[in-house]
């Protein structure tokens, strides 16, 4: 049976949706930080930026750490593979036909400078 | 890579971002103005040349398009493999509406925006679906397409090479 939905797959949409959160994860690709570095990096409030991380945690694409009075916040192991595999199935076949577009698109331009020439001529 | 070849490169290549839930937006840096690409688009003997690309192992076999507003266009791929639907907008050189009705009440409608920069065309392609799901499900179809199609350019790749002629 073939199917349709994938379920495991909505929290992480979800988490992507917002700009912040995406900005967010591409910090951390960046380098591991705390909710009060990334606070300041997105002019957030401490309370705002614990929120959006506690969005991106229960996706699965972040984990944290308390480590005495400060939470670490990392990619989770497993982040963004899901998404990038089905994502890059369009990206193909997009990529695949636009090749193709620039060899029709370079003989017409070429078609069009001979047709030049020859009224010129 | 030199740093230009490498710079020509990273222009060209084709960036796929899921914008929501419903959204699928393509981009991509053609270099030709845009009536050209609007062209290509549009004239069926132009867009049978590159829409079903032979690396792909597809076939276009007929394409029948009525570019105007409320036209229909068909593509057939062989087999029962019709895609169909209407042109929604016409504006040339930089904006083609169309339905993509093939997939019933699940059908996409995709916009293309071309806007010319410097003799370049920055082309812009989004996918708005009806439902998440809808568009969750062209995610595993264009899987599925992707795999069916990887497998006929093996098979074609290994008749070639048995004929000898690789």
């Amino acid at each position: 049976m073939v199917q349709y939905s994938h379920p495991d797959l909505d929290p992480s949409f979800a988490a992507l949706s917002d700009a912040t959160r995406r900005g967010v994860l591409a910090q951390l690709a960046r380098a591991d930080a705390s909710i009060t570095d990334l606070a300041d990096r997105f002019h957030m409030t401490l309370t705002g930026m614990k929120k959006h991380v506690g969005v991106l945690e229960q996706a699965g694409l972040v984990v944290t750490e308390k480590i005495g009075r400060v939470r670490t916040c990392r990619l989770g192991p497993h982040c963004l593979e899901k998404e990038t595999a089905w994502i890059e199935n369009f990206r193909q076949l997009w990529a695949t036909r636009f090749d193709a577009l620039d060899r029709v698109v370079e003989e017409m331009k070429r078609k069009e400078r001979a047709d030049g020439r020859k009224k010129r001529a | 890579m030199d740093a230009r070849k490498e710079h020509e490169s990273a222009q060209h290549r084709t960036t796929v971002q899921r914008q929501s839930d419903r959204e699928l937006v393509v981009t991509r840096t053609i270099d030709a103005p845009a009536r050209i690409v609007f062209e290509a688009w549009t004239r069926p003997e132009l867009f049978k040349q590159w829409w079903a690309p032979r690396s792909l192992g597809m076939r276009l076999v007929s394409c029948q398009m009525d570019v105007r507003v409320g036209g229909a266009y068909r593509l057939n791929f062989g087999t029962s493999m019709d895609f169909f639907g209407k042109y929604l907008e016409v504006t040339p050189p930089s904006r083609l509406v169309w339905t993509n009705d093939e997939g019933g009440e699940a059908g996409s409608v995709t916009t293309l925006a071309l806007e010319e920069k410097g003799g370049k065309t920055l082309l812009v392609l989004r996918e708005l679906y009806p439902s998440k799901e809808a568009l969750d499900a062209a995610g595993t179809g264009a899987a599925d397409a992707m795999g069916e199609q990887f497998d006929q350019l093996d098979e074609l790749l290994d008749s070639l090479g048995s004929a000898g002629q690789v």
